[in-house]
């Protein structure tokens, strides 16, 4: 089984990455960065990643987040977090990520968020 | 230069016994041995080692029944101080080894990772969380070392490379 599974779904004009796993050094970090790059290529610049199932995130993994919500700043587009696991949470705030990052306990506030 | 192959050895006083006898993915485990309190391993300078050594650092932890909360941080603090030694210390040079150890007395557990490196200076890593930090894709491992560990520190092994020691309170 992969590290990371990313699993995504359209909500209007938001892209939702579901995303299972562990977002850590190697394959993990590199799945979510080839998926963020494929969006972006596609014209998809909304995501939302649903991390409610993503079992451990390590330095790398956070570097990944924080990574891709740059990379989708620059291209005009909005990255946002939805369920956080009170591991990330925690972690997001050790590295004072968590006034970065725009992050929603559920997910339809997060939708709108994005309009 | 020939790849080092994973882990060896194992050695301390007393008795000695193995952590249970198959990997997590059924392989049998090879010449991985528990001393009493001291669990050494030798890894390879690869990306996947570092999963290797948060396997052992997940058994050690299980083995010492330690908490929930102080099993997540010993295996962080184990995957960035590996990942350290792998990438910055050995450079990912496979030939070099990277040597991982746990020691238990009842009271504090030790852990160390030797690589083959040059050494750097901690106290010059800049700070993750300063706001001109922030957005930078790296340089949080050591941050996460020291929160989740009760000490930390870095030297130089007389032998070449340095070495992380971290404790961990009981």
């Amino acid at each position: 089984m992969a590290e990371l599974n990313v699993a995504e779904r359209q909500a209007g004009d938001v892209t939702v990455l579901d995303l299972s796993g562990k977002i850590t050094i190697g394959e993990g970090s590199v799945a979510l960065r080839s998926a963020i790059r494929r969006l972006i290529e596609e014209g998809k610049k909304k995501i939302l990643l649903n991390l409610g199932s993503v079992s451990y995130v390590d330095s790398s993994g956070i570097g990944e987040l924080v990574s891709s919500f740059t990379t989708l700043n620059r291209e005009a587009g909005q990255l946002k977090l939805l369920n956080l696991t009170q591991k990330i949470q925690d972690l997001l705030a050790i590295t004072k990520l968590l006034t970065v990052f725009d992050t929603y306990d559920d997910e339809s506030s997060a939708l709108n968020s994005f309009k | 230069m020939q790849a080092f192959s994973d882990r060896v050895l194992c050695s301390g006083g007393g008795q000695r016994h193995g952590l249970a006898g198959r990997l997590s993915d059924g392989r049998e485990r090879e010449s991985f041995i528990v001393a009493d309190e001291t669990t050494e391993i030798t890894l390879a300078s690869r990306i996947e080692s570092i999963a290797e050594a948060a396997t052992v650092a997940s058994q050690v932890a299980s083995r010492l029944r330690l908490n929930e909360e102080a099993a997540f941080g010993l295996d962080l603090a184990v995957r960035e101080a590996v990942t350290n030694a792998v990438l910055h210390g050995n450079r990912q040079d496979a030939s070099q080894p990277v040597e991982l150890a746990f020691t238990d007395d009842g009271t504090e557990l030790v852990v160390t990772v030797r690589d083959r490196g040059e050494g750097f200076n901690p106290e010059a890593v800049p700070d993750p969380t300063d706001a001109q930090n922030l957005l930078k894709a790296s340089g949080r491992g050591i941050l996460f070392i020291r929160t989740f560990m009760d000490t930390v520190e870095w030297s130089r092994h007389p032998e070449g490379g340095t070495i992380v020691r971290m404790t961990k309170k009981r």
